[in-house]
């Protein structure tokens, strides 16, 4: 567990660092996503070492977000101020972008698996 | 002892983890999607810290601590990732392509909804992002010229509600498959959807994770791109 921990650490101060010299327009934890993916492939890193750290992350990752959403109560002024173009905009919009990445990804796989298999 | 809760971390952790905790024993109770446990924990905490007066920056003291293990959980996402590595390559192509329609469906349909229904110039250009996981959406609103405070309220609502009722609107609509599910949970609704996909598949709840990158990449890119032509 802690060796699994100090390699997560240790991957996202890396990629903390890159992002920073760089001036990459992206949070250094999704570098991090990625300098590990690359880690794993090269097989610097071993999955064993760092599976149990993860899955005690990932699956408590729910928790990690409340923080950030109880800091929109400092903006709630702001949303009310503006709540019809905001509510609208938010709720149908998201439906669209379940619906239109949902259906894309599901027939362009399924057209995938028949070529596959005729 | 006031002085001492107000300025210590361990209100804010432990306000955090004990709602979380409640929250969670009365979702497995009543079983219904509105008692989603984020979106629960986060209005109780608004209104006890209200109720009780206590300020925004004392509990940020904690929060600031439990917040800070997003990172590693993030760069976490690569381990399911890569154990699934050979189906997400299989599918390279309708997972690109969903998450590029995806954002550009978000974008289009934020930006003229809140157009049509009488936004301004700064709100609109607030909303273009509202997809995409906090820290990327509020780089590119500070770069387009909206309000950032307002795009990360949006963000988070967003994923909220993609969190509360998105699996259940894909169910409704037909998309019933871990793939085109979680990649659509990612790309609407980010880290917070993202959660929500965790907890009710580990592959569904990686793919997301994977269209969070994706979409932030993308979603920036285009947005970047419009500002650039049409400034």
């Amino acid at each position: 567990m802690i060796q699994g921990f100090a390699i997560l650490f240790l991957v996202l101060a890396l990629s903390e660092a890159i992002v920073r010299w760089l001036s990459l327009p992206l949070p250094g934890s999704v570098l991090g996503m990625v300098l590990l993916l690359l880690l794993l492939r090269l097989g610097v890193v071993k999955v064993p070492q760092v599976r149990d750290a993860a899955n005690l992350l990932l699956s408590n990752l729910a928790l990690l977000f409340i923080p950030a959403g109880v800091g929109v109560m400092l903006y709630l002024d702001l949303v009310r101020e503006n709540w019809l173009p905001i509510s609208v905009s938010l709720v149908l919009s998201t439906f669209v972008v379940l619906l239109v990445t949902g259906k894309v990804v599901a027939s362009l796989a399924r057209a995938g698996r028949g070529r596959d298999h005729g | 002892m006031v002085d001492f809760f107000l300025g210590s971390p361990l209100l804010g952790v432990a306000m955090t983890l004990v709602v979380y905790w409640l929250a969670q024993i009365l979702y497995r109770r009543l079983k219904h999607v509105l008692f989603n446990p984020v979106a629960l924990s986060i209005a109780t905490i608004i209104l006890l810290l209200g109720w009780l007066e206590i300020p925004f920056e004392s509990y940020r003291k904690g929060g600031d601590l439990i917040l800070f293990l997003l990172g590693p959980a993030v760069v976490a996402l690569a381990v399911p990732l890569y154990e699934r590595r050979e189906e997400i390559f299989r599918y390279r192509l309708p997972i690109a392509a969903g998450i590029c329609c995806g954002s550009v469906a978000s974008i289009l349909s934020a930006t003229l909804l809140a157009w049509a229904c009488g936004g301004n110039r700064e709100l609109v250009l607030s909303m273009a992002p509202k997809s995409v996981t906090a820290p990327i959406a509020i780089g590119i609103v500070e770069s387009i010229g909206g309000i950032a405070p307002l795009a990360a309220a949006v963000v988070v609502l967003t994923g909220c509600l993609g969190a509360v009722i998105g699996p259940e609107f894909c169910r409704l609509v037909g998309i019933k498959d871990p793939l085109p599910m979680g990649i659509a949970m990612g790309t609407a609704a980010h880290g917070i959807g993202t959660a929500r996909m965790m907890e009710e598949d580990s592959f569904a709840g990686a793919l997301s994770g994977l269209a969070i990158g994706l979409n932030g990449l993308v979603t920036s890119g285009i947005l970047s791109a419009l500002f650039w032509i049409f400034g």
